[in-house]
């Protein structure tokens, strides 16, 4: 008997033991799942909480329930893995051999990057969205906030759904107006890349979305410091920019377990061939999701796609088979863009955002990179299919793992 | 597309960065800084070498990861290539423009 460990029940180990137990003989391997935490967030909720548009219920619900029969689910905290002698160390003592691992710990934030951002601001007038408890507070905050400037910030990239920022500051705008306080609250969009949108189609398809909601821009700020008593935020060339309300997307990191593996890079993401999903230093290491220092984006979707063809890979390792380099970078995401609409896109390591129908070419009924009310609706349903059908490792009819070139404009 | 630089042409996208590494040589680079209003010292090519490296090895560049790389911490690099430096080093070394999503 063998044994397959998995470090994380977020999305994409979730997705992992769904396909592989699937796939695997119980008499031949064991599956391992390890997750310290008990419930399971759809991360995609933390960007409606803020405005009320979702409940803390829609959004979690137990880890267990998404588990398999056939595969153990360990409810502790990891110390460390032993790449070398093929062993997880836990923090209670016990250890655990594996033939194959793979690693699915996800991406977290750490304020703590940045000089005065866990200040004494923090929480008062310096939030995050990119935690269940950071987007509950930001709730509580907006509900009573009587306005004045908003300022939506990303750190430094890479960050998980590279989108929901400026999803945030959109849908600010429609809570705002909604509130009949719009003319209240100055939005300011702070990013350390060259614009809002920076790929040449999405900015010429989208530019416009940032005029009509008088959303301003401040781009290429790299942020040295929040300073707490002024209430700035100070970047390396010595730009300030004032604040009433921060709403920041603090650096992300991998997950400290792999600094302590000696497994990862400087933000404790793993080294992985960005074709094959297999770790660069160990081979019978493999790695997905947000854990990964691949430069495609760190999203649900992203970890969908991959865990399709990473199972098709571990079968093929465990067959002594050579690996197939499918793995393309594909990325499907919807857009929030406030008052009801949404746009939705489609992408991958080689390929910009594009015009087009998906996932139908030619029919659609989804245009990508256009603003429509078809789109809002696909985004709310995608809950449902998120927890009915994506963790459980269903295929999604008509979506297909590597993007299509069909029905697209490039 | 086509630009004429340093004697040659060579193909950049529209908003100038090399697409095909291989053209690129130090004369190259010294033109493009040029263009950027960036004087090159020796300081500056340990920057540019430090991104052809990482390039080559396929690691995405961030601010940060050039303020740890022991070749210069933030603060050099923006004295170094004042306005948005990692997009303008990034130009100068004949790589691509540091990735986002849209």
């Amino acid at each position: 008997m063998k044994r397959i460990v998995i470090l994380g029940a977020g999305t994409a180990g979730t997705m992992m033991a769904n396909h592989l137990r699937d796939h695997l003989k119980r008499e031949d391997w064991e599956i391992d799942i390890i997750d310290e935490r008990e419930e399971h967030h759809y991360q995609p909720g933390y960007l409606f909480l803020p405005f009320d548009i979702y409940k803390p219920e829609d959004i979690t619900k137990p880890i267990r329930d998404f588990i398999p029969n056939g595969v153990n689910l360990i409810h502790d905290a990891i110390d460390r893995i032993v790449p070398q002698e093929q062993f997880v160390h836990m923090v209670n003592g016990d250890r655990l051999h594996y033939d194959l691992l793979i690693i699915a710990t996800g991406a977290k934030i750490a304020p703590e990057e940045t000089e005065g951002m866990l200040g004494e601001e923090w929480q008062k007038s310096v939030f995050d969205f990119y935690t269940f408890e950071g987007s509950l507070a930001l709730r509580n905050k907006l509900r009573d906030w009587e306005g004045g400037k908003l300022v939506v910030h990303i750190t430094e990239m890479p960050i998980k759904c590279p989108v929901a920022p400026i999803e945030f500051a959109f849908l600010a705008d429609s809570y705002f107006k909604n509130k009949n306080m719009r003319d209240k609250v100055e939005i300011t969009y702070v990013t350390p890349l060259s614009g809002a949108f920076t790929k040449p189609k999405a900015t010429t398809a989208l530019q416009h979305l940032l005029d009509e909601k008088h959303i301003h821009i401040e781009s290429d700020f790299a942020i040295e410091c929040v300073d707490n008593e002024r209430k700035m935020i100070v970047d390396y060339g010595g730009r300030e920019i004032p604040f009433d309300l921060l709403v920041t997307v603090p650096t992300n990191k991998g997950d400290e377990l792999l600094a302590r593996s000696g497994m990862g890079d400087d933000l404790n993401f793993v080294p992985t061939n960005k074709a094959t999903l297999q770790s660069k230093d160990y081979e019978n290491v493999f790695v997905l999701g947000d854990a990964t220092n691949i430069a495609a984006s760190k999203a649900g979707s992203v970890a969908h796609f991959e865990a399709e063809i990473l199972t098709d890979n571990i079968l093929r390792y465990i067959n002594g088979e050579p690996l197939k380099e499918e793995f393309d970078g594909h990325a499907n995401c919807f857009v929030e863009t406030g008052g009801g609409k949404a746009l939705l896109i489609d992408f991958n390591y080689t390929h910009e955002p594009v015009e087009g129908t998906f996932p139908l070419p030619g029919i659609g009924p989804l245009r990508l990179l256009k603003e429509s009310r078809i789109n809002h609706m696909g985004k709310l349903a995608f809950r449902w299919i998120y927890w009915n059908m994506l963790l459980k490792g269903t295929h999604i009819p008509f979506v297909s793992t590597q993007m299509q070139e069909a029905g697209k404009e490039f | 597309m086509d630009k004429n630089i340093a004697g040659v042409t060579i193909q950049v996208n529209e908003e100038g960065y090399l697409t095909n590494f291989q053209q690129w040589n130090k004369e190259i680079g010294t033109a493009l800084a040029q263009e950027a209003n960036v004087d090159m010292g020796a300081r500056h090519w340990d920057v540019i070498i430090y991104l052809q490296t990482e390039f080559k090895n396929d690691v995405p560049l961030s601010i940060r990861k050039i303020g740890k790389s022991g070749v210069v911490d933030i603060k050099e690099f923006y004295q170094l290539f004042p306005i948005a430096p990692l997009k303008t080093a990034s130009k100068i070394a004949g790589i691509p423009k540091p990735a986002s999503c849209i």
